[in-house]
């Protein structure tokens, strides 16, 4: 089997065995990438060279070690809006498109120690405000499955990348949804971990008390190693849990669901949900079911204040948090301005593009003296209400299971000049980001037309272990994951 | 129309902690620009906060002084506006759960004592510094102080005279010095003040508009500012015109305040708690452990010098304003039971040698050890207290004792009556007409005598004992 196809786990035992050198690695990559990037456009900027250079000092290296760690040798893909020292980190945006920053991540320290590859940085809608990547500054992205749609947003470089095997796995950001979103729309597994189960630290900020890294690989078994190598406590981002990170490898041993109850919420199977994803996902209820979990129905009844609470605490932190970007210190400066006054504004007229503008307006709004009761303080409050909802589901159920979205992919340019409708694609998504909870997002089935649809499923808070069993035990029964685009 | 002066006072004290508020970088002053810089306080995309553990001690400490209550859980809050020296477009403060609330300190004012109440007092970071340059650079900015911490310490609208103020800040400033939490600097900011000043027919009850003033950098200037600002405002009232709410800068050259902005200039800060950092939260017994570590402060210790030494009150205050003068004093007493020759000596040659040479007294190079064998010398009567306080420059720069320089000058007093004897009799002889009109019964030709015989002796003759031969010898 060529390499490209190869899962992670599947690459690491032939790297470990020294069936195949870190050099012969990412010459498939290359390759593979050489092959369809021009079609899928994955990435902002690929590190070809670092990339090989790397893979030989490595191979140089690994004949003195006699262990290897579980992402090494591995090329990865990375969001453009993850930090990574000398090494540009664009935000698919305009206003950064030359900005190199001066540290890592803490998750690309993490990776670094375990020794993985960069291959480049994977395309996004600008600052992650998106659900198609048709905001990025640099032109959308498209998905393996049909070049004309969307690979979905806004981490829909990193799932394309993924499933048009450009790249063995990658991270993406989930805000609210933008990991899961594109990993559905692309036909692979995308997790958004627990919130504060991951640092933040170098992720460039959409809205802080929602954004959290995870993984989109080929399977589940490879979201569990990678979550493994980039989850745990970090003393720069005090919003990160000190709380241990079990072996996730391990809590896929089990391939059934026994003991489990499976919540259904039925505000999730309502109108507008495509007939295609609502027989998808309940065929596999069914299997979840035959699997041994115990299927029940539940309520989730603040499911329809979610999307309207996330615009207004999204956007009010969006505002803050790229108010540094006016054109003093780092990223794009306006030439030719007169005054203080005009270089904000013609810095950031230029440099931000429109969705970024209509949030930072909409954050702006929501915050100013006047309206912050009704809105942002409104927005808190209902915020609360749909933690309760899940708070009182998990009483009754160990995780939920809904579609990761109301339809398949869509077409580029259907839903761009209506933004509503683009808000409406993570319905399904956006409560378990306010909630902070752990979700994950992997195939469950085909449209007529051939395009993946997703399935979700939501645990506890740091019960990551749960969804990701349930999903492989789901994974392991059904052979979703082992079809692979033909990119034409 | 009369008018009374209403005053609150807002300062912003650097507290004195090694790194700053929210990330490891130094807080030490005069480095090259930007050098003290890190992806944090530089506000880097992706960069995140840390709170700084002893800054919370700190401010902890100085609530407590303040008779304060400290906040069980505190939230960060994000404060929204553009400028450069702003690194992130926002200031991380704290806005409606301060770490202080409801304190108060009592101060001296003319009348006697009065109680100026402190509304709260907030944890924040400091911004960087615009530097404004002529010719084709332009304006840089150096973001060295970005991130630096800062107690913003707001008192209540009590204070009715620039006097008052004045005494608020110096007994707030005072304390935070003795907490070691600041160290009050005034010069190089890290102790402003920004009182806000409003005027009101005299006996009603409501308050008229104020104005806001800054850029103040001395005591003095609190006191011209506002005096300035009285007049300003009496003569607007008193012409049936209104004071506008605005924010005035004080300008030191001109000796007037000018607008910086109005009311209508002013930002809406868009307040919001900061996601970035959790809540903080303090046990009360951590709290509490604290208050047993709070030093005596300068007003309390003042009323046990009173009471405990016989001090003067002016003596106790000029001695407890300082915590180490206070400290250095008291170890002087415990060694030499004349509190009030100590205090003259702490307060006048030790205080002087200090001030020149820029010397916290904690380092004086005169211990209190040294200064005690001195005065233990005058008042064995080694040397006189002419004498004494001429070396003392000598003590303190040179590093010799005391008997060591008196030794080596051969300033040891002459009591000896024989050799007095000699100088006094030579004296009689050199000056017959005074002796002459002293016998006729003029009394201050003594002095003259007493002198003559002091300079003759080369200051060594021990005055009280030339007196008391002088005139044994003129009655006889």
């Amino acid at each position: 089997m060529s390499i490209h196809k190869l899962s992670l786990c599947d690459l690491q035992k032939k790297f470990t065995a020294g069936e195949v050198s870190a050099a012969e690695i990412v010459r498939a990559y290359a390759l593979r990438v050489g092959q369809v990037e021009s079609k899928v456009r994955a990435y902002v900027n690929q590190a070809q060279e670092s990339a090989s250079a790397q893979a030989d000092a490595l191979d140089r290296q690994l004949k003195q070690w006699r262990k290897t760690k579980p992402l090494m040798g591995m090329p990865l893909a990375i969001k453009d809006n993850i930090c990574t020292e000398g090494m540009p980190t664009t935000c698919s945006s305009r206003m950064l498109q030359h900005f190199v920053p001066p540290y890592d991540a803490t998750v690309i320290t993490k990776l670094r120690e375990q020794g993985y590859i960069l291959l480049g940085k994977t395309n996004l809608d600008e600052f992650a405000m998106g659900s198609s990547t048709e905001n990025s500054a640099f032109g959308p992205s498209r998905n393996p499955w049909d070049l004309h749609r969307v690979p979905g947003g806004s981490s829909g470089g990193s799932a394309a990348a993924v499933a048009a095997d450009e790249c063995v796995a990658a991270l993406g950001s989930d805000t609210g949804g933008s990991i899961r979103q594109p990993a559905a729309f692309c036909g692979v597994v995308g997790l958004k971990p627990t919130y504060g189960r991951v640092s933040r630290y170098g992720l460039v900020a959409f809205a802080s008390s929602l954004d959290q890294i995870g993984p989109i690989t080929k399977d589940v078994r490879d979201a569990a190693c990678v979550l493994g190598s980039i989850a745990g406590h970090d003393p720069q981002d005090s919003t990160s849990a000190d709380v241990p990170v079990p072996d996730y490898l391990k809590a896929l041993a089990k391939k059934d669901l026994k003991k489990l109850r499976v919540g259904v919420p039925r505000e999730f199977f309502a109108e507008g949900l495509d007939p295609e994803v609502d027989q998808a996902v309940k065929a596999a209820i069914a299997e979840l079911k035959t699997l041994g979990g115990e299927i029940k129905d539940i309520q989730l009844p603040r499911t329809d204040a979610a999307v309207a609470v996330y615009y207004v605490l999204a956007t009010a932190e969006a505002s803050s948090n790229l108010a540094r970007f006016d054109g003093v210190k780092f990223g794009l400066r306006a030439k030719e301005t007169k005054d203080l006054a005009d270089l904000y504004m013609k810095t950031r007229q230029e440099g931000f593009g429109p969705e970024v503008k209509r949030r930072i307006m909409l954050g702006t709004y929501v915050l100013s003296a006047g309206y912050y009761d009704a809105y942002y303080g409104k927005a808190q409050a209902v915020r609360t209400l749909v933690c309760q909802d899940f708070e009182a589901a998990f009483k009754e159920v160990d995780l939920i299971v809904t579609p990761a979205t109301p339809t398949p992919a869509f077409k580029l340019g259907e839903k761009s000049e209506d933004p509503l409708q683009m808000y409406l694609s993570d319905i399904f998504t956006i409560s378990v980001n306010l909630a902070g909870l752990p979700a994950i997002a992997l195939p469950c089935g085909f449209s007529k037309s051939g395009l993946p649809i997703g399935l979700q499923l939501i645990g506890r808070p740091f019960e990551e272990e749960t969804i990701l069993r349930a999903a492989y035990a789901y994974e392991q029964a059904t052979e979703w994951h082992l079809k692979k685009p033909v990119i034409r | 129309m009369t008018y009374e002066v209403v005053v609150g006072v807002e300062v912003h004290a650097q507290l004195r902690t090694k790194s700053k508020m929210f990330c490891g970088c130094t807080t030490l002053f005069g480095a090259p620009p930007n050098s003290h810089t890190c992806p944090v306080c530089l506000g880097l995309p992706g960069s995140l906060p840390v709170i700084n553990k002893a800054a919370v001690e700190m401010a902890v400490r100085a609530g407590l002084a303040l008779n304060c209550t400290i906040g069980a859980s505190n939230r960060f809050a994000r404060k929204n506006y553009f400028y450069p020296d702003l690194p992130k477009g926002y200031q991380i403060s704290q806005y409606e759960s301060p770490i202080c609330e409801h304190g108060w300190i009592d101060i001296a004012s003319g009348t006697g004592g009065m109680r100026v109440r402190i509304r709260r007092a907030h944890l924040e970071e400091d911004a960087g510094k615009n530097v404004h340059q002529t010719g084709a650079n332009g304006s840089v900015v150096d973001l060295n102080r970005a991130g630096t911490p800062l107690l913003e310490i707001v008192t209540e609208p009590d204070m009715r005279s620039s006097d008052e103020v004045v005494a608020y800040l110096k007994g707030l400033r005072d304390i935070l010095m003795y907490l070691e939490v600041c160290d009050g600097n005034m010069e190089e900011g890290s102790f402003r003040c920004e009182p806000n000043l409003s005027l009101r027919p005299t006996g009603q009850k409501e308050f008229g508009t104020k104005v806001e003033l800054k850029n103040i950098n001395s005591f003095k200037y609190v006191k011209d500012a506002m005096e300035y600002e009285i007049k300003r405002q009496t003569k607007v009232l008193s012409e049936g015109g209104k004071i506008k709410q605005e924010t005035r800068l004080w300008n030191i050259e001109r000796g007037e305040t000018a607008v910086m902005r109005s009311k209508e200039e002013a930002h809406d800060y868009r307040y919001f708690p900061d996601p970035d950092l959790v809540p903080l939260k303090l046990e009360r017994d951590w709290v509490e452990g604290f208050r047993d570590g709070l030093p005596e402060l300068p007003a309390a210790r003042a009323a046990r010098f009173t009471a405990e030494f016989g001090l003067p009150k002016y003596d106790a205050d000029v001695l407890t304003a300082s915590r180490a003068i206070a400290e250095y004093f008291e170890r002087c007493v415990r060694l030499f039971n004349q509190p009030k020759t100590v205090s003259n000596w702490v307060m006048g040659e030790l205080a002087r040698e200090l001030n020149v040479s820029g010397t916290d007294a904690s380092a004086s190079p005169v211990s209190p050890e040294r200064l005690v064998s001195l005065l233990q010398l005058v008042e064995k009567g080694t040397i006189s207290l002419k004498v004494a306080r001429e070396i003392f420059p000598e003590i303190y720069s040179s590093g010799k004792s005391p008997e060591q320089i008196v030794q080596e000058k051969g300033l040891r007093q002459v009591s000896d009556e024989g050799a007095l004897e000699k100088i006094i009799a030579e004296v009689l002889d050199n000056n017959p007409a005074q002796v002459a009109q002293f016998k006729e019964g003029k009394q201050q030709v003594l002095g003259f005598l007493v002198g003559q015989v002091m300079k003759a002796s080369g200051g060594k003759a021990n005055p009280g004992k030339v007196n008391e031969m002088l005139k044994r010898k003129l009655t006889a």
